[in-house]
């Protein structure tokens, strides 16, 4: 009722699927991920 | 880690090391303040005490919104263990080291000799200089060969001003899409311009082969030319703004951003993105001066508190522009939450240093852009690659587990430990940590995720 959680990229998930290590360089945090967005 | 903040009449919880965001009531955001230090009995008592006069916190429902706030810690989505991060970071010393993008300095040379430039007017400490095409082709060879399964290759065109070297530009993105098939790689390009030489021929080429283009404007006319002037000393404004106009009506293809730099003298740099949306950009980034301390452009501690409410006021404006259907993005403030990076990613940073260098007109390779001229950084050259590999090695450590001083700040998964350049530049040391910078960022990323939470309830 009182918490609204917003749909995020589950971090701890990510040790799992990611660090492929395709995404662009960064100059981090609003990086798009090249896997999650296909 | 869970960080609580209120903005823009939102109540927003954080949880670090999930990556959760919150948007919560009044109730709620005091229930999880007090849950990691209080009994269940306290936080009953204090709730139903502070809302005595709110028919709709009962009891049953303070119960309710504990048993959710439970739930959630149980999901891993609140209070949740540092133990992930920390464990993925001591994996990252152990990776192979790729290097996946370059930042090629074909022009050490500039056309404006704008005095607040970080890369002393284009020279870098040195001489003029324009990169040739063997050395842009070796270096280019020399990124194929050190990048691995890496499929994704970037390079960046950057100077002094790159378009004073077009002809060898143009070569060198040529001779990359003849090897991309054979080699099996991806190039995308970005180049770096102050827009003086800018003209059909540029805007063709860049729509053609430029995945991005930084376009160099500092907003209001008399903000931007009492820095970025010729050698004559005159502004540039008025000869680049409409070029940039021409640039962005005909991008047909790939992205654009305006990078404009504020300093001391325009604390108010959010009058100057407005300027830059209302001249019809719409992809708009403003960043600190990077200078000297004693320089008089330099940021100083009592505009902190003024730069804080200029991103909240650029916030809210941005909420409302975009209501009136005529909105702009702001660099910082584009956060993928859903999508985003990965815990790789966000606890490595940039990849300075290891997957990303640059590499000057005669070949030197160097952490970044932001290093290069340093003697005492430079790590090798394009022909014999990273010799220097005890510096190689210390930048990949400088992550953001290797900062103390990030290890119980609530930000550390969204800026990774900060830009190993800033901490150099403010502290001598690439382990440093630069406070200002971390103040601005904090603000940045409350502000950002405000809107998105504001976004999510339109």
């Amino acid at each position: 009722k009182r918490i609204k959680t917003m749909q995020t990229r589950d971090l701890s998930q990510s040790v799992k699927n990611g660090g492929c290590g395709e995404c662009q360089t960064s100059c981090v945090a609003n990086q798009p991920c090249e896997k999650t967005n296909k | 880690m869970v960080h609580q903040y209120k903005l823009n009449g939102y109540c927003i919880v954080l949880d670090t090391y999930s990556g959760s965001v919150h948007s919560v009531d009044e109730v709620a955001y005091d229930i999880i303040e007090r849950y990691p230090i209080s009994s269940r009995e306290e936080i009953l008592s204090y709730i139903l005490d502070k809302y005595k006069d709110r028919p709709d916190v009962t009891k049953q429902d303070v119960e309710d919104c504990l048993a959710d706030v439970e739930e959630l810690k149980a999901q891993g989505k609140l209070f949740s263990d540092p133990k992930e991060a920390e464990i993925t970071a001591q994996t990252l010393k152990n990776r192979p080291t790729v290097i996946k993008a370059l930042c090629l300095h074909v022009a050490h040379t500039c056309n404006l000799c704008c005095d607040y430039c970080f890369a002393g007017q284009g020279k870098y400490k040195g001489q003029q200089a324009l990169m040739s095409f063997e050395t842009g082709k070796r270096a280019l060879d020399f990124l194929v060969e050190n990048s691995g399964s890496r499929r994704n290759l970037e390079v960046d065109f950057f100077g002094g001003e790159p378009l004073m070297n077009f002809d060898v530009v143009k070569k060198l993105v040529a001779y990359a899409r003849s090897i991309e098939k054979e080699k099996n790689k991806n190039f995308r390009f970005t180049l770096t311009t102050n827009g003086v030489l800018l003209d059909d021929d540029v805007i063709e080429f860049a729509n053609r082969e430029m995945n991005n283009v930084v376009l160099s404007l500092d907003g209001r006319k008399e903000v931007h030319d009492r820095h970025r002037v010729d050698h004559a000393g005159r502004g540039s404004y008025d000869l680049i703004v409409p070029k940039f106009q021409r640039f962005v009506q005909k991008r047909t293809n790939g992205t654009y951003y305006m990078r404009g730099t504020y300093t001391h003298e325009n604390v108010d740099f959010t009058n100057d993105i407005f300027h830059m949306a209302d001249l019809g950009f719409t992809e708009l980034s403003m960043e600190p001066v990077v200078c000297a301390p004693d320089d008089p452009c330099a940021l100083t501690k009592e505009d902190l508190p003024v730069l804080k409410e200029q991103y909240e006021i650029l916030a809210k404006e941005m909420l409302k522009r975009k209501k009136e259907g005529r909105p702009f993005t702001f660099y910082h403030y584009m956060l993928d939450l859903a999508h985003g990076p990965c815990i790789y990613k966000r606890i490595a940073g940039c990849g300075s240093g290891t997957e990303y260098l640059a590499v000057t007109p005669s070949g030197d390779l160097y952490p970044c852009h932001q290093f290069v001229g340093e003697k005492e950084y430079r790590m090798g050259d394009i022909w014999t690659g990273v010799t220097n590999t005890e510096l190689r090695d210390k930048f990949k450590l400088c992550n953001v587990f290797a900062h103390k001083e990030c290890r119980d700040c609530w930000a550390n998964m969204y800026c990774s430990g900060g830009c190993a350049a800033n901490a150099f530049h403010a502290t001598g040391d690439i382990t440093g940590v630069y406070e200002y910078g971390c103040e601005l960022f904090k603000k940045r990323i409350e502000c950002a995720i405000m809107l998105k939470v504001a976004e999510n309830e339109m």
